[in-house]
């Protein structure tokens, strides 16, 4: 072993050291964003360690640094003007786009290889080594190419450029997925047979893979997709990484797509769904409407903007519950002026987080942050559920599966199961929504029915702000 | 490298990822998933790899530099990110006012 083997040997270990111990960090509000610096922190330390290598074993040639530094310089500037502008709301389309472009990375490492096999020194042919070299390769191309177009697709269904089109909510999808997928396998079997040109098969039907399987999902199960498109990143970097012969790369993408797994069965749970439904049952509310469409409502009292401010005025203690209509809205800092006045006047104010409220697990801790609401409001589920019948008032904004008592007395409903907020354990239960329509699971919310809800029908942000006003002529707030 | 050794890597990382992420609080999900997702744009050191033994070959060196852009928009963007988001959450309220 020569110098430059050992000190990248050396740098290696210790960057994987450093992103474990980044990963680790992650998984605590402590040292969360130390954490993060740490992780990019190893991953400058890698670059470093592979630059030193080939200066000092086969040196980089001029015309190599010429297009590492435009690589470099382009990709990091458009990284960093995205990551700067994006509003907070946007984050798991923005999260999702990035994730698509390290699945784009990783198929072009492949498809390089695959086009110019780089010398590996050795002349003499190996049938196994070369085998191996086209498992991977095929590998990185599959993954990488469902990462990207799914990513994609993910990132347009969330801005809203993209809607389900309704043949994916039939059984047919399943056909054209198998089709692409079968061939996809026989485009891979004829690379290793030795037909080079199959690999573009592979690219182009690997890539309709990801948009079939993506396609169909609705909304409300975007988030886990992305976390599993995570995964499949890491998985996708594991994969270049046999293709380049990297410990390194192995490792962290061995890492991030065991870590994305588990996340994404930690968000699973939350939503009481289970990954293979998310995956191949399409949008909940196809298969449910047949189930519950029978629920009418009977007993919906629906109340002015000035009662709501009165009876506010009157409570003691106030829990809202946000919900992923706030975030559309974009209404979290016109909720934070309202609290504030609250709170000025004394009252207890609380928000409930439900584990899956938002657009993503943890999205609404994140957009009432950037809102200005101190980190101690912000209570989980578990937290905040013996509080409801001390309460005298709960603001629900936006939300609707998620304080569905379905989801407790009626082990017929789709919800059953499903971790909710007790909310109608308080006094009283304010709903604003827009209309009477159904959540996200198309389920009849029997919350809307019981005598202590009552809704107060508009725009989260306009009912918002005309609460403030409401609050402003009762004098509350004002000292 | 032998393929053997290189597949306990894989093996040995894989329980690493597994064992890291055993309890995170909700709030932290978005983060994490996106911190986690910078570090899937390790792949940049294969483009660097490929570019470096291109030698002299042009199509190469190309696919190796918008590789390799394409994994620092995923690194670079995904670590600020993530940095944009955390620091929202370690404003304490004695600090502001």
């Amino acid at each position: 072993m020569n110098l430059p083997v050992i000190i990248k040997f050396v740098i290696d270990l210790l960057a994987v050291l450093l992103l474990a111990l980044g990963i680790k960090g992650l998984s605590k509000v402590k040292s969360a964003r130390d954490a993060n610096r740490l992780a990019a922190f190893a991953m400058s330390l890698s670059v470093v360690g592979l630059l030193s290598y080939y200066l000092g074993t086969s040196g980089i040639a001029i015309q190599s640094w010429i297009w590492i530094i435009i690589g470099s310089i382009i990709g990091s500037l458009f990284g960093a003007i995205l990551a700067k502008k994006v509003p907070m709301t946007s984050m798991p389309e923005t999260v999702a786009l990035f994730n698509g472009c390290g699945g784009m990375s990783s198929l072009l490492v492949a498809l390089g290889v695959a086009i110019f096999p780089i010398s590996s020194g050795q002349e003499n042919f190996d049938f196994f080594k070369s085998l191996i070299n086209e498992v991977s390769i095929s590998v990185s191309i599959f993954v990488g190419a469902i990462t990207f177009t799914g990513s994609i697709v993910a990132m347009a269904k969330l801005q809203g450029w993209l809607s389900t089109p309704g043949w994916t909510q039939s059984k047919v999808r399943h056909f054209v997925n198998i089709v692409f997928a079968v061939a996809s396998l026989i485009a891979f079997l004829d690379l290793i047979n030795g037909n080079a040109s199959s690999i573009w098969l592979l690219v182009i039907v690997s890539s309709l893979l990801g948009i079939g399987v993506t396609l169909p999902i609705g909304g409300a199960d975007m988030p886990v997709v992305i976390s599993l498109l995570n995964s499949y990143s890491g998985i996708a970097a594991a994969a270049a990484g046999f293709v380049v012969d990297s410990q390194l790369l192995i490792v962290a993408g061995a890492m991030v797509g065991a870590a994305g797994l588990i996340l994404t069965q930690v968000m699973c749970k939350g939503m009481n769904r289970s990954l293979v439904s998310v995956l191949f049952g399409g949008s909940l509310s196809a298969q449910s409407t047949a189930s519950s469409g029978s629920g009418e409502y009977t007993n919906i009292t629906s109340c002015s903007v000035e009662e709501c401010a009165l009876t506010l005025e009157a409570a003691n203690k106030v829990i809202i519950v946000p919900g992923y209509g706030l975030a559309v809205a974009q209404a979290q800092h016109t909720l934070r002026e309202v609290t504030k006045k609250l709170e000025q006047n004394g009252i207890e104010v609380v928000y409930a987080i439900h584990p899956v409220a938002g657009r993503m697990p943890g999205h609404m801790n994140v957009l009432l942050a950037e809102a200005d609401v101190p980190y101690e409001q912000l209570k989980e589920m578990d937290v905040v559920n013996p509080d409801f019948p001390a309460t005298d008032v709960v603001l629900v904004l936006g939300a609707n599966d998620v304080v569905n008592p379905q989801a407790k007395n009626d082990s017929s409903s789709p919800l059953y199961g499903m971790p909710v907020l007790d909310v109608q354990e308080a006094r009283t239960v304010f709903v604003i929504k827009r209309g009477m329509s159904a959540g996200y699971s198309g389920i009849k919310n029997d919350l809307f029915d019981l005598p202590n809800t009552s809704m107060v029908f508009g725009d989260a942000k306009k009912v918002l702000n005309d609460l403030i006003g409401e609050l402003k002529d009762l004098g509350v707030g004002e000292k | 490298m032998s393929f053997i050794s290189l597949l306990w890597v894989l093996l040995l990382g894989s329980l690493l990822g597994l064992e890291l992420i055993g309890k995170v609080p909700p709030t932290l999900h978005t983060p994490l998933m996106s911190g986690a997702n910078a570090i899937s744009g390790i792949t940049m050191l294969a483009a660097l790899t490929l570019i470096v033994k291109a030698e002299g070959n042009v199509p190469l060196l190309i696919i190796g530099s918008v590789s390799l852009g394409f994994a620092l928009f995923n690194v670079v963007g995904g670590f600020f990110v993530t940095d944009r988001m955390l620091a929202m959450f370690s404003r304490k309220p004695s600090n502001k006012k």
